[in-house]
């Protein structure tokens, strides 16, 4: 049996309480990724998402586990991980332009200046910014300009792996509607793997191939994988026609508000549980897929 | 009438006005002395009837200004030199004690600011001697070096290094964790970190810690050339004050101001330069 491309293997995470203890936030998480999947991760705040994406970009060490990519194990940051933060983490000295140039000359330091700038123009007018916008300074561009130049930097890189953090959190519903269009585009163009925390459920079942649900910490395990039996291309008006939309939808929505809050209770109990917990459930719906009723998703669930 | 000029052009009114009204008050203040005749017997016995030496009424200070200034570069011997001669040696003193606590202190920052290993053995030692007068360093400093110009140099250097150390630890302390990320992403080296990201992250702090050394530098050359004597502005006043020509004295102060101004606001360009906006 083949790994997959990225593979999280039985990763710890715990911190010192403050009363001399340890709080641990997920234990023994587990779950790979295909190449080229675009996979959102779910839960609630506080369930250690933000440390797992860390972890992924080499930014953090897990306190155990490891994190194997193409089959070599992670360590430290890479530019085959590219991160696109909240907070857009754009340098404020530079303009939008020179911020994608400060990527893509770190990606190829042999490049001549004008390909590196022809590059940057390129991945910037992907994501809808063109002429004098790119010369100006991210304090002087909007929340929704400035994640799409962050966008345009990671993907001007072709890392292995694309990890998102919330990158829509900050923006308002319009502005991220549009935003996520163009990241499906950008997206579909490069068949990129990306990883990607979100809050928002209708945001991920637009976006992602799979879903992963988290359930509360501390204790807190990757609980299941809902497969999105949408096909693609996907476009926010139309896949809320599809029938399978609101099955998963509601599936999410129970997940994220009950059986994420009754799942955690059961692991800290369970301790002795915790080889088992390197579990992906793969909820598919293909033989609903085309059925016009609501296919009873409950059911498929243990 | 006034309503219709800006707030610049309103306040260059003002200033005009306090200018031109303290200029007249001043000149105004200075009792004329009485001339020979008016004495009385006793005053003339007292010996009063000679000139005494009073603070100057600005106009005597404006004709010693205009007198000065259009002849800056003269040299007549070690105690009558142009007034540029003169700033031209302190700034000398004040630039090459600047530029080498610059080199020494903004490496040391980053050292500092990036280490807190660094930060804290560094920290009691600079804490202690940060406090100290530059010019008590001055005897020491004449007997080791052995050299009066370098010692006023060395002055310069203990009193600069200071602001521009601490600031410069500060602001790569303080640089954002974020841009720290994006250039361990980017897999950049530590010397590229350094230079592409901490540096100008950083730059605004640092820029004002350079700001602030330069203002305590020419502070301190002015007394430090007092003590050592020779040449440079410091030493003009005081050898006028020998003199006990006011007019200079009072000419000179009024020149330490304007260059103190024009070293501040060249920094104030650079900030502005370096400044950035999140």
């Amino acid at each position: 049996m083949s790994k997959p491309f990225l593979s999280i293997e039985r990763l710890t995470q715990t911190y010192p309480d403050g009363k001399g203890g340890t709080m641990t936030v997920f234990e023994n998480a587990s779950f790979g990724i295909e190449k080229g999947e675009f996979v959102c991760i779910l839960g609630h705040s506080g369930c250690g998402k933000s440390t797992i994406m860390n972890i992924l970009a080499g930014l953090a060490e897990p306190t155990s586990g490891v994190v194997k990519m193409d089959g070599l194990e992670v360590s430290g940051p890479s530019l085959d991980r590219g991160v696109v933060f909240q907070n857009y983490s754009l340098l404020p000295w530079l303009s939008a332009l020179k911020n994608v140039t400060f990527g893509i000359k770190a990606r190829h330091p042999d490049w001549s200046r004008d390909k590196v700038e022809a590059h940057a123009r390129d991945f910037l007018s992907k994501v809808g910014l063109d002429g004098d916008v790119v010369n100006r300074k991210p304090s002087q561009l909007s929340g929704g300009m400035r994640q799409r130049v962050s966008i345009a930097r990671a993907f001007a890189n072709h890392p292995k792996l694309l990890l998102l953090d919330e990158p829509f959190g900050a923006l308002d519903a319009l502005t991220r509607g549009t935003i996520q269009e163009e990241l499906l585009k950008i997206w579909s163009g490069t068949e990129q793997t990306v990883f990607m925390i979100t809050h928002d459920i209708d945001e991920a079942i637009l976006l992602a191939d799979r879903i992963l649900l988290m359930t509360n910490g501390p204790y807190a395990r990757v609980a299941e994988s809902v497969e999105i039996t949408i096909p693609r291309p996907r476009k926010r008006t139309e896949i809320v026609e599809h029938p399978n939309y609101y099955a998963i939808r509601n599936h999410l929505v129970q997940f994220l508000g009950h059986r994420s809050k009754e799942l955690a209770g059961q692991q800290t109990d369970a301790d002795d549980l915790r080889p088992e917990t390197v579990r992906i459930d793969h909820t598919q719906q293909d033989s609903a897929g085309h059925n016009p009723d609501t296919p009873p998703l409950r059911a498929v669930n243990h | 009438m006034l309503d219709n000029l800006s707030i610049n052009q309103r306040a260059a009114i003002l200033s005009l006005v306090m200018l031109i009204g303290g200029l007249l008050i001043w000149e105004a203040a200075i009792p004329a002395q009485k001339t020979a005749e008016n004495l009385t017997e006793y005053e003339i016995l007292m010996g009063l009837g000679q000139e005494r030496a009073g603070v100057p009424p600005p106009s005597d200070v404006l004709a010693k200004a205009w007198e000065e200034l259009s002849n800056p570069f003269y040299d007549a011997g070690p105690n009558d030199k142009g007034i540029g001669i003169q700033i031209g040696y302190s700034i000398y003193r004040v630039l090459s004690g600047y530029i080498l606590a610059a080199m020494v202190a903004i490496p040391l920052g980053f050292l500092i600011g990036m280490s807190q290993i660094a930060y804290k053995a560094f920290n009691p030692f600079i804490q202690v001697l940060r406090p100290i007068s530059p010019l008590a360093w001055m005897p020491l400093a004449l007997f080791v070096i052995q050299d009066s110009e370098a010692s006023a140099i060395f002055v310069i250097f203990i009193c600069s290094i200071w602001p521009m150390l601490i600031n410069t630890a500060f602001g790569v302390a303080g640089v954002r964790q974020d841009w720290v990320n994006v250039a361990r992403t980017h897999e950049l080296g530590s010397f590229r970190t350094a230079f592409t990201v901490i540096l100008p992250a950083a730059a605004p702090t640092i820029i004002t810690g350079m700001r602030i050394s330069i203002g305590i530098a020419w502070l301190v050359i002015i007394a430090a050339e007092m003590l050592v004597g020779g040449t440079g502005i410091g030493y003009y006043v005081w050898n006028e004050w020998n003199n006990l020509d006011l007019t200079s004295v009072i000419f000179s102060i009024l020149m330490i101001g304007v260059v103190g101004m024009l070293l501040d606001t060249a920094f104030s360009v650079l900030q502005r330069a370096v400044a950035y906006a999140e």
